[in-house]
């Protein structure tokens, strides 16, 4: 799995987010090595779609986020915002565009200054940007609190006197004050309580409805990105994997790190007894040193040698469901995980 | 506590502020990668920071410098006499040799209000080797002991933290380059340094201005305050590196927001405590190295007084009989030093419970 | 070590927690973070202690390791393992059961691990602190251990730092650490929550594993009824400090009495459920644990709330089946509760509204 190829993208000028060929690497120190964050991963979005993006720890969805966002600006490949090439700006032109797009952050304490008071932190995008007079700031500032559920009378209040389910609330309203086409959520939810969570996928979902946003989806837990998401993309070490609707895609899995992610998720059922052959062995291999070929080979069962040799091209293997494995999971099929690894 | 049941979007939780609950302040509750009953925690924590009351240290430190600074405004006003007033005395006293000076050493009058044999006016910290009132020469040394030191970690603050700030936020090629320059600066003695930085800048401004040339109290601010600059900038660098990582700068950038505004709203608030703890601590040794400068013979500029130059003009004194020009400066010191650390321990503990609230 | 107290076979179960309280006094008040809990637990067994951050699991279990800071600490009730009282014990005296009869591993393996030791240090000290052997044999012990929690190259691993692990592996030498002088006893507190899912999963297995190799009882805690479903015998779920419901897994999950627990299954989305349903939620937020409501703890929240729960607080009730207890006045899957339920949603209460508008699980 863990192929490349655009096959997968919809035409030029349909969406309005179009990412190619993203590359991001980081130097390790001065030893001349470099991590393989993201390698030669394109997908896009259209207006008002969700796209959600999984995948371990380390597999470079949050490098992708940023890099969409040009913080930092990727290696190379292309980032087109509406036609506008992001990767071509710089200095004042991408700040010009940053308006457009915005992102939120999994941990709401960090994402947040803490000696602000939450009415400025909300009301910054608009003073950057000169937007309407001090009277019309506050007054958007306040519609904005209170479409995310925070009651403006404590926007006088500062971020440590919330809760985390209320500070990421507040994050999400910086985030839409500006009101942006595309919204980068970098795992929301993941340090919240399952109660909380609900509430801000609830939220989400409202908001995305409200302002007609499109929002790549960052996560590493598929029932959330599940229920957020129109179209879902897996990544492995850097790479694409799979990407088709979740209903399609969660019911047949074709790739089989699809399949791993799935099968390790614990349900919330006693009858459904966990299956140590079908959990996922070995480790992450070195994103220093990614194996050849697919990524995923080395821990995956159906390996062949040509997945050592061949990196697999991304091939759509039922409607809208696309996958770059040489050798996709056959519906109902069963893999044997802990022999992959010897 | 309940949340009042009001309406708006379906989901919950509006409105609610937290109310300081959950043993997770005592007790480490740390469930989970979840963070609300640590947040309502950290409110509870913050609250009582806020409210506690200061302990009795912090308390006597503040108002000994509260005190010297209050000295130090209203020396003029004070009913402490005329601290360049000599009184002369008839019959002559012995000489010594001092400094290349000579002094008569019956003018070092006893402690207390009474001159010891009657015959000089009594000064109530007795008097010094040039029979100048000591309460008065303490009072005005104050004065210029705490400008010089004042205005030189100001100085350092300024400058310093604003290249430690540039240097902790762009990180990269430009912390390579100012931290470079801070080590520079680190390497050469301070006090060599501080001595160099004096001789050059008095040469330069008597070459220049003749009368208009810099008073010596100026000279040592900049040249002290030159000597905080790597110090100040160091400390200032590391906690803006730190705070620079933080998601929100990165959700600033984002917005759009140019470097500069983020330096100054997002990072530099964040910053404030950690410099200002170090300040304080910087003002006493600040005061301690125009003393050290004083002694060899290029701090404050008699007749004006200074703590270092009070100890070192009559410090020989201090093995002939009448100690307490020495003591009596040095006594001031050693308070102040004491406080002022004492006091950058306070900021610091309450700037850290601030943190680990946040 | 051994002594005399573990040496006599013990008949009873394995551990009696009773009616165990712990208070926190401070100084906005006495911080009720566990009142009155009790269970029991068999050897070999486990039970998993679910519930949202706040609630007291935590605190619960380093309550009955005696490893709170003793600083205001208020312990009541009686903690008997293998029949021996532990709640009056010092933490000097403590030390004779931790590790070589208590054991505990933490949700971030990071912090538990001394970063500038070396893997193998840590794990033969934690070795000779009950074993009297020499440090060869120690570290030829060690080595076996991270064989036997499936870390490869376990020579290696040993000679270096916590640092240069993945966070499922610095779990397993957590686990190693923990389970070095054997207890028979070891609490989970969130063990899998800073790691992936299928390092989650791995790890879980490995404890499952490890757990009847060594015939070992274990307290899992976790905010992720997910976790408890297929690994624990019995669930217990807290709130505000007490358990709410208590009762074997399967009867739990297929007969759940206490509204808070099916609203925290509620909550959780669901891989079987299509996208872009909307998730019930509960509103509000967990009480103030100094000054708790009335009545119900959950009242507050609730979606079955009636006039009786905000004034009297409903006592563990044991239900039809052996060994399910729940704390409430309208029950779910009751006609009470359901007439209950009816109401409040006619009356439009919000908390009904966020557990009805979704579409909410069968109960």
């Amino acid at each position: 799995m863990a192929g490349s190829g655009t096959a997968h993208l919809r035409p030029d000028g349909e969406a309005m987010l179009r990412v190619e060929h993203l590359v991001v690497e980081f130097p390790v120190g001065r030893t001349g090595l470099k991590v393989n964050a993201v390698s030669d991963l394109s997908f896009d979005i259209v207006e008002g779609e969700t796209v959600g993006l999984v995948g371990e720890s380390g597999c470079g969805k949050s490098t992708t986020g940023r890099a969409v966002i040009q913080l930092p600006p990727p290696v190379s490949g292309s980032v087109k915002l509406d036609g506008v090439e992001l990767t071509d700006l710089h200095g004042e032109a991408l700040r010009q565009v940053r308006p457009r797009m915005q992102m939120i952050f999994q941990d709401p304490i960090s994402s947040l200054n803490p000696r602000r008071r939450v009415r400025d932190i909300v009301a910054e995008g608009l003073e950057i940007w000169e937007i309407g007079d001090e009277q019309s700031r506050a007054a958007k500032v306040e519609e904005v609190l209170e479409t995310v559920g925070i009651d403006p009378a404590n926007g006088g209040r500062r971020p440590h006197e919330f809760s985390g389910g209320q500070c990421q609330r507040i994050s999400i309203a910086r985030a839409l004050v500006t009101e942006p086409k595309l919204i980068i959520c970098d795992e929301p939810v993941s340090a919240l309580d399952v109660s909380v969570q609900a509430q801000i996928i609830n939220l989400l979902g409202d908001m995305r409805e409200k302002y007609g946003l499109a929002l790549v989806f960052i996560a590493h837990d598929l029932a959330v990105v599940k229920n957020v998401s129109d179209r879902v993309l897996v990544m492995y070490l850097g790479k694409f994997c799979e990407l088709g609707p979740p209903d399609v895609m969660y019911a047949n899995p074709a790739h089989p790190y699809t399949a791993a992610l799935l099968l390790a998720i614990p349900v919330p059922d006693p009858e459904i007894r966990p299956d140590s052959e079908q959990i996922l062995a070995g480790e992450l291999p070195s994103p220093m040193n990614p194996p050849s070929g697919c990524r995923f080979r080395t821990r995956c069962p159906k390996a062949q040698d040509i997945c050592a040799e061949q990196e697999p091209e991304v091939r759509e293997i039922r409607p809208q469901q696309w996958v770059a494995c040489h050798f996709p999971v056959e519906p109902g099929e069963t893999l044997d995980f802990a022999s992959a690894v010897t | 506590m309940p949340a009042p049941p009001t309406d708006g979007p379906r989901d919950d939780g509006r409105d609610v502020l937290v109310q300081p609950a959950s043993e997770a302040l005592l007790a480490p509750e740390r469930d989970g990668p979840v963070v609300e009953g640590d947040l309502v925690a950290a409110a509870a924590t913050d609250t009582h920071a806020s409210t506690r009351a200061l302990g009795l240290g912090a308390k006597l430190a503040m108002g000994w410098m509260g005190l010297m600074i209050v000295l130090a405004v209203f020396a003029p006003l004070l009913p402490v006499g005329d601290p360049e007033k000599t009184i002369t005395l008839d019959p002559p006293c012995p000489k010594v040799q001092t400094l290349g000076r000579t002094l008569e050493v019956c003018e070092i009058t006893g402690l207390g209000p009474f001159a010891d044999d009657g015959t000089a006016p009594g000064y109530l910290l007795g008097g010094d080797g040039n029979g100048r009132s000591m309460l008065a020469r303490l009072v005005y040394g104050t004065q210029s002991s705490l400008a010089v030191a004042t205005g030189a970690v100001l100085f350092g603050m300024l400058i310093g933290g604003s290249l430690g700030l540039i240097a902790g936020y762009f990180g990269g090629r430009v912390d390579t380059i100012l931290t470079g320059f801070f080590n520079v600066l680190l390497s050469i003695p301070a006090i060599i340094l501080a001595l160099a930085l004096v001789a050059f800048l008095s040469q330069q401004s008597a070459k220049g201005g003749q009368a208009s040339g810099l008073p010596r109290v100026v000279i040592l601010i900049l040249a002290i305050g030159v000597v905080a600059v790597p110090l100040l900038g160091r400390i200032t660098r590391a906690s803006a590196l730190q705070w620079s990582q933080r998601e929100f700068v990165l959700a600033a950038k984002a917005q759009g927001a140019k470097h500069a505004r983020i330096m100054v709203r997002e990072v530099l608030p964040n910053v404030l405590p950690a410099m200002f703890s170090i300040a304080l601590l910087g003002i006493a040794v600040a005061i301690v190295a125009e003393g050290a400068l004083a002694i060899l013979g290029v701090g404050v500029q008699p007749p004006t007084a200074s703590w270092g130059n009070i100890i070192a003009i009559d410090r020989s004194f201090l093995t002939s009989g009448s100690p307490h020009v020495v003591i009596e400066p040095a006594i001031l010191i050693f308070l102040t030093v004491l406080s002022l650390n004492y006091l950058g321990d306070v900021v610091r503990a309450r700037f850290d419970v601030r943190e680990a609230g946040i | 070590m051994t002594d005399a107290r573990f040496a006599a076979e013990y008949e009873g179960p394995l551990l009696e927690v009773s009616d165990v309280k712990t208070y926190f006094e401070t100084d906005r008040g006495l911080v009720r973070s566990v009142d009155g809990v009790s269970f029991t637990l068999e050897r070999g067994k486990t039970i998993g202690i679910v519930g949202e951050s706040g609630c007291g699991k935590t605190v619960l279990s380093r309550s009955i390791m005696g490893l709170l800071p003793r600083r205001g600490l208020v312990r009541q009730g009686s903690i008997r393992f293998e029949g021996n009282e532990l709640i009056h014990l010092t933490p000097k005296e403590m030390r004779a059961y931790w590790g070589s009869q208590l054991a505990m591993i933490f949700q971030d393996p990071m912090t538990s691990l001394n970063p500038v030791m070396k893997i193998g240090k840590q794990i033969t000290e934690s070795i000779r602190e009950h074993l009297d052997v020499d440090k060869d044999f120690a570290y030829e012990l060690a080595e076996n251990l991270l064989r036997s929690v499936r870390i490869p190259e376990p020579a290696r691993r040993l000679r270096e730092y916590p640092h240069q692990l993945s966070g499922g592996m610095r779990q397993r030498v957590c686990i190693a650490v923990a389970l070095a002088a054997g207890p028979k006893l070891l609490f989970a507190d969130e063990p899998t929550t800073a790691l992936d899912v299928t390092v989650q999963a791995q790890v879980l297995d490995l404890m499952a594993q490890q757990q009847s190799e060594r015939f070992m009882a274990m307290v899992l805690i976790t905010h992720d009824l997910g976790v408890v479903a297929g690994r624990a015998d019995e669930i217990a779920v807290m709130y505000a400090g007490r358990i709410v419901e208590k009762a074997p897994t399967s009867v739990l999950f297929r007969d759940m009495k206490m509204p808070y627990t099916q609203a925290l299954l509620s909550s959780i989305p669901k891989l079987a459920d299509e996208s872009h349903v909307r998730l019930a939620t509960i509103p509000g937020r967990p009480p103030d644990l100094v000054n708790p409501p009335k009545g119900c703890k959950f009242a507050p929240r609730c979606a079955y709330v009636q006039d009786r729960c905000k004034e009297e607080e409903p006592p563990l009730t044991p239900s039809t089946s052996p060994g399910h207890e729940f704390r409430c006045w309208f029950p779910v899957g009751t006609p009470e509760g359901e007439a209950a339920l009816e109401r409040n949603k006619q009356k439009g209460l919000r908390a009904t509204e966020a557990l009805v508008a979704a579409d909410t699980v069968e109960t």
